[in-house]
């Protein structure tokens, strides 16, 4: 492969990326803004923001230090969240299983919804580049915009956090953007009772010691989707029967 | 069963911790892929639901409660705000709209003398 061909496969990767960053913006102040209203100081908030690589997750961690969770319901609670990751690792995996293990690092690093998205439409798409060849500098390509809007943003959102009026109630746009995620994410009725069983379990699990009621009631979301396509595909393979 | 604020060391192991765990799940099968040639089925049937499972236990809580109490009045701003804003979300999609939509609604609901 030319170094051509890895600046043209790049290029297109940057070009694919472009329309999610102005949604990913004001996420990153966002998060800024409340990374440093937890107490993190902006060093610490920024090292997070470019180490995890993951806003949903930081937004709740930085929520419960705020909250004074303990340390290990904070970490696990990030992780919990980051799990959806492991999907993506895997259906990537098959697409780089022959690439380098310096690049299996480096994919791995940006992995997250939208570098997915994007890569696994072009891998699997008409004219899919090698994503050992041109394919990973088109990973690449949609992945090192992102880091840097993101890191950018976030850097705005901690310089300026401190001088957000409280009366905007700008910590109100958590929600909403965790709103424009879920959305796209609901497919079929276990998916929809997933969300219902962990929304009632996350109410009702507010006053839980330790802060793990966003643990129990995202565990107990996925278990109840688990339980609700098993009993749907039990009764359709009872009819087919039948 | 609040304990002190979390110190400077405490919140590194939390960026490290949460960094390094993410990590690792990023890692994790494309690392493996190769030793292990595919995803356990009861693991790809479970991590179906994580988004929505995951994300709709960090939105409820948020607009049901108000100062620490259960609100489920017309008087929470926010529930209301929050539910025009999951419509626009379930029929755009789109999570710019989704924010211009529920904060406009925010600040509408609170600034008006109703």
């Amino acid at each position: 492969m030319s170094g051509s061909d890895a600046r043209s496969a790049f290029r297109s990767g940057v070009r694919d990326v472009l329309p999610a960053l102005p949604a990913n913006i004001p996420f990153g102040v966002i998060a800024g803004v409340a990374t440093v209203g937890a107490g993190f100081d902006p060093v610490q908030a920024a090292a997070f923001a470019g180490m995890l690589f993951a806003g949903a997750a930081q937004v709740a961690a930085v929520e419960l230090v705020g909250e004074r969770a303990p340390l290990a319901v904070v970490v696990l609670t990030a992780l919990v969240v980051n799990l959806r990751y492991l999907m993506y690792s895997a259906s990537l995996g098959a697409h780089f299983r022959d690439l380098s293990a310096r690049w299996k690092l480096v994919v791995s690093f940006f992995l997250l919804d939208v570098t997915y998205a994007l890569s696994v439409a072009k891998f699997e798409g008409p004219n899919a580049p090698d994503p050992t060849g041109a394919g990973r500098w088109y990973y690449l390509g949609t992945a090192v915009p992102l880091w840097t809007a993101w890191v950018g943003s976030s850097v705005v959102g901690i310089v300026f956090g401190a001088r957000v009026p409280q009366s905007w109630q700008l910590d109100f746009a958590i929600p909403l953007l965790f709103m424009g995620l879920l959305f796209p994410a609901l497919d079929g009725a276990p998916s929809y009772l997933a969300g219902v069983v962990a929304g009632v379990l996350a109410v009702a699990g507010v006053g839980l010691p330790f802060n793990v009621g966003i643990l129990v009631a995202a565990l107990g979301g996925i278990v109840a989707g688990v339980v609700a396509e098993g009993v749907g595909t039990g009764a359709r393979e009872v009819q087919e029967q039948s | 069963m609040t304990a002190q604020p979390l110190g400077g060391v405490s919140i590194w192991l939390v960026v490290v911790g949460a960094s390094v765990g993410t990590f690792a799940i990023r890692l994790s099968f494309i690392a493996l892929f190769g030793r292990l040639g595919e995803v356990p089925p009861w693991l790809e049937r479970a991590l179906k639901f994580v988004p929505a499972a995951v994300l709709t236990a960090l939105v409820v809580p948020r607009l049901v409660y108000l100062d620490g109490a259960l609100a489920l009045g017309v008087d929470n701003t926010r529930l209301l705000a929050g539910s025009l804003a999951a419509v626009v979300a379930w029929r755009t999609e789109s999570m710019l709209w989704t924010i211009v939509v529920g904060m406009g609604a925010l600040w509408t609901l609170e600034w008006l003398p109703l």
